[in-house]
């Protein structure tokens, strides 16, 4: 039992770290780190800094473009880059797609669409969820005919994540309405530019524009860009999930927030004093901080018996709430900290070429917007009620 | 012990209703909050006709004569339709000031013309470095040739642009945080050295920062004796807030029916998502929050026109302090339950979200109110005489 860290792995945070404070760019840290709105460029301009590295993705094979470092190397990269301010890697290509092409799609699939990941040339989205099937994603309708060379696809996609921005979709079809319902489904990959798919935007209760419904009308997809077998879809779209999990808990960045939180409570006052030495508020911030240490240990925990070969499994789902719960508890104090500065809702205040003045300090006008934005890290990837299904169901056998 | 409206009262209560559900449908609200002013005149006209600005006016200035009891049934039927009009700080707050504190001529002048909609107001408590303390005022007030100089903040104005009057509090004597030296004063918006920004609080409501350069203003501007301001700026908040708690549990009420619905009517996995036991279980909790936060409510309601300090502050904080907790509850579990849905702007339930969250912040969140609360309690001797004195002396038993 040791919890330290080895000085291979420690010489190896510092190389890491050392690159990521080199190239890192600063303004895009510092919008990541105030809570600023983050357009395409600002993710494209990173992945590709670290793809120029060949630090994209770490967690694929080799032979296809990854770094070949074992689960603690990738921790460690995932801490530097987050407390630095590094934005988030968009995971459909890196860490859905991606993964789902390489371990199923055929050499032509491999050779089209990885590098262009790699390189961020393509911007994916996910098309699983459907209005009728959210939790119950195998009941999905839209629906995809043969036809000749083509599949014709007609439906409905939403809440669609920036699908805006993309250029490509892979997306859940049903191919047959026989059998079991999880049996007719498979994964397609459309090009977003095809005749008849039209993307619309749905704006969030923070006021933003995040998701988007997408409907396909008999948009043709050539067979060529059907993932492995037709019907086969809920087994890949399964694989996938349990790689969308790399980072779920989400700990190297809720440590960053932890941080900015304290920051704001140290300039806000009440009573004269700063908040972070309120009794009150101060405990609050101090009982996350300990939710959130004992996560890094279970993290650590998950990703050691991971290093050991044994498949990823339903502790994922332990992660995903608790690192969500830690999330929105983070968003929920920090939106406190500031009183009633978090009330103007100016939201031209957090995006690029704001010249206006602020009502209140900077730091508290977006804080507000991202609380409520940050509600929808429980319900999206698997819900957390859905979350406790699985841990009940398939750790504790009920 | 009476929970029973009287026939006044529930005609009051039944008036309301009918006036919002004709007059204020959320796509109506939605469009006067994207209107130039953010309030509706045709609105306030309505309210005016039915009564409602004069609820808590007494009957010789043109009232229904109504107190705590009259202003939550309004004030509840305005949460269920997210009312966005200057109702609490004209009909609630100001109305009563007057009455309470106001010369016969103020009472004379302004009391008819809020009860018949033609005076607007906004009262000015906060101050950007406040927080939720209104005796730290550090705005001033000082008399030059028989007239008062106005200099100072204030933070957060409540509809501060769209008014027709403005209360704000100042210091006459002594230093921010004193007790004594706060006066209130009557101050026209249009006054030479008035400024102010007005921006969207993220609730649909409009605020203001107010600023106030060497603004010199008559001597009967004045509210209630000079220093002695600061226990009616309390009263007046204790009014509000206890107006609010009636807002937020018919914010709840709203909340909880359209999620109870939702259970009913929305399908995954072949049934209801109402016949899930966690939601069966989360949804009985939302509504026991709601019945606690009525109960709080109501004997806020009641309390709030106590003679007794003390026992006002304690009710009204204890009410808001719960309702800051269970309007937190309901409104992320609304979200939840409804899922993606939950997440849209296009559907009320986040808008009750925000309100509710605003209403939280307005006056002091939940922590603030038990720092009230408990201040209040140690004000008042405890009995304590049945646990100082033992019955009888401890006898062993060899
Ligand atoms: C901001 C955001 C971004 C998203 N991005 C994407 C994306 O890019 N691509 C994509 O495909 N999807 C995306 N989603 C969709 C997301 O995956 C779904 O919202 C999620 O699966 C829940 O489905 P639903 O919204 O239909 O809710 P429902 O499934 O209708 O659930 C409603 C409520 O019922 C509960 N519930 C459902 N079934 C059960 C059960 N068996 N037991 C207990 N409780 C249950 C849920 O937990 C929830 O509280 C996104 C969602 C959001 C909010």
């Amino acid at each position: 039992m040791d919890l330290n860290y080895t000085p291979d792995e420690i010489a190896f945070r510092d190389e890491a770290r050392a690159f990521v404070r080199a190239h890192l760019p600063p303004e895009i840290a510092r919008k990541v780190i105030e809570h600023k709105r983050l357009g395409k460029a600002d993710y494209v301009t990173w992945q590709q800094i670290l793809h120029r590295k060949g630090w994209v993705a770490p967690h694929w094979p080799v032979e296809f473009g990854g770094t070949g470092w074992n689960p603690v190397q990738r921790h460690l990269f995932e801490e530097e880059c987050a407390a630095a301010g590094a934005p988030p890697l968009i995971a459909f290509g890196l860490y859905m797609v991606g993964p789902v092409i390489i371990a199923f799609g055929d050499a032509a699939q491999k050779q089209r669409f990885l590098p262009r990941i790699l390189a961020s040339e393509d911007w994916w989205c996910q098309g699983y969820s459907e209005p009728g099937s959210g939790s119950d994603l195998a009941s999905l309708k839209t629906r995809a005919e043969r036809r000749g060379d083509h599949y014709v696809v007609n439906g409905q996609k939403t809440w669609t994540t920036l699908a805006q921005y993309a250029d490509m979709m892979f997306c859940l079809v049903r191919t047959s309405s026989e059998g079991k319902k999880q049996e007719g489904i498979s994964f397609l990959l459309i090009d977003m530019k095809s005749p008849g798919v039209t993307v619309r935007p749905i704006i969030t209760l923070d006021g933003e524009h995040e998701v988007n419904e997408v409907w396909f009308e008999d948009v043709e997809v050539p067979v060529e860009n059907l993932v492995g077998q037709e019907g086969r879809g809920w087994t890949y779209a399964k694989f996938l999930l349990s790689h969308e999990r790399t980072n779920i808990a989400g700990v190297s960045r809720s440590k960053r927030e932890l941080a900015y939180l304290k920051h704001v409570a140290s300039k806000e006052h009440a009573g004269g004093r700063p908040l972070i030495e309120n009794p009150r508020f101060r405990d609050k911030i101090a009982r996350v901080e300990i939710d959130l240490m004992a996560l890094e240990i279970t993290d650590l925990r998950v990703l050691a018996a991971d290093r050991q070969g044994k498949a990823p499994g339903p502790e994922a789902s332990i992660l995903k709430i608790k690192g969500t719960e830690i999330q929105q508890a983070l968003t929920e104090l920090m939106m406190e900290a500031v009183g009633p500065y978090a009330l103007p809702d100016l939201p031209d205040a957090w995006g690029d070429h704001w010249l206006g003045e602020y009502v209140g300090p900077e730091y508290a006008a977006p804080l507000a917007a991202r609380y409520f934005n940050y509600r929808k890290v429980s319900i999206y990837g698997g819900s957390n009620e859905i979350q406790r299904n699985i841990i009940s169901q398939q750790i504790l056998g009920l | 012990m009476d929970f029973d409206l009287t026939e006044e009262q529930q005609l009051l209560a039944d008036s309301v209703a009918k006036f919002l559900d004709k007059n204020y449908s959320f796509a109506t609200r939605q469009e006067i909050i994207a209107s130039r002013g953010g309030y509706s005149p045709l609105a306030w006209e309505g309210l005016a006709g039915v009564g409602l600005l004069g609820a808590a006016i007494p009957d010789a200035y043109g009232g229904f004569g109504g107190g705590g009891v009259e202003t939550s049934l309004v004030m509840e039927a305005f949460g269920r339709h997210l009312v966005v009009e200057p109702y609490l700080a004209t009909a609630v707050m100001a109305a009563r000031l007057i009455a309470t504190a106001g010369t016969d001529e103020q009472k004379k002048y302004l009391l008819p013309s809020i009860a018949d909609g033609s005076m607007r107001f906004a009262c000015g408590f906060h101050e950007p470095g406040s927080r939720y303390d209104l005796g730290h005022v550090e705005t001033t007030a000082r008399q030059e040739n028989g007239m008062w100089v106005l200099n100072g903040v204030k933070s957060v104005v409540m509809h501060g642009a769209v008014s027709d009057l403005l209360i704000v509090s100042a210091r006459t004597s002594g230093k921010p945080g004193d007790p004594d030296g706060i006066s209130l004063f009557f101050v026209n918006p249009g006054e030479e050295g008035v400024a102010g920004r007005e921006y969207p609080t993220y609730d649909g409501n409009r605020a203001a920062e107010l600023i106030m350069l060497n603004v010199t203003i008559t001597p009967e501007s004045l509210i209630g004796n000079v220093d002695k301001g600061l226990p009616l700026v309390e009263l007046t908040a204790d009014r509000a807030m206890a107006a609010l708690c009636a807002e937020a549990v018919g914010c709840m009420d709203a909340l909880n029916q359209a999620t109870l619905e939702y259970l009913k009517t929305r399908q995954q996995f072949g049934v209801p998502i109402g016949r899930f036991q966690v939601l069966q279980h989360r949804m009985v909790d939302m509504l026991m929050h709601h019945e606690q936060a009525k109960s709080m409510a109501l004997l806020a309601a009641v309390k709030v026109d106590s003679e007794d300090a003390v026992e006002r502050r304690r009710a009204v904080s204890a009410a808001k302090e719960l309702i800051g907790r269970s309007g937190r509850f309901i409104g992320q579990q609304a979200v939840q339950l409804h899922g993606g849905m939950g997440m849209t702007h296009e559907l009320a339930v986040g808008h009750y979200v925000k309100r509710l969250a605003a209403i939280d912040t307005s006056f002091g969140d939940s922590d603030h109110q038990l720092d009230q609360f408990a201040a209040a309690e140690s004000a008042r001797p405890v009995e304590r005489t049945q646990f100082e004195k033992p019955r009888s002396k401890w006898k062993q038993i060899a």
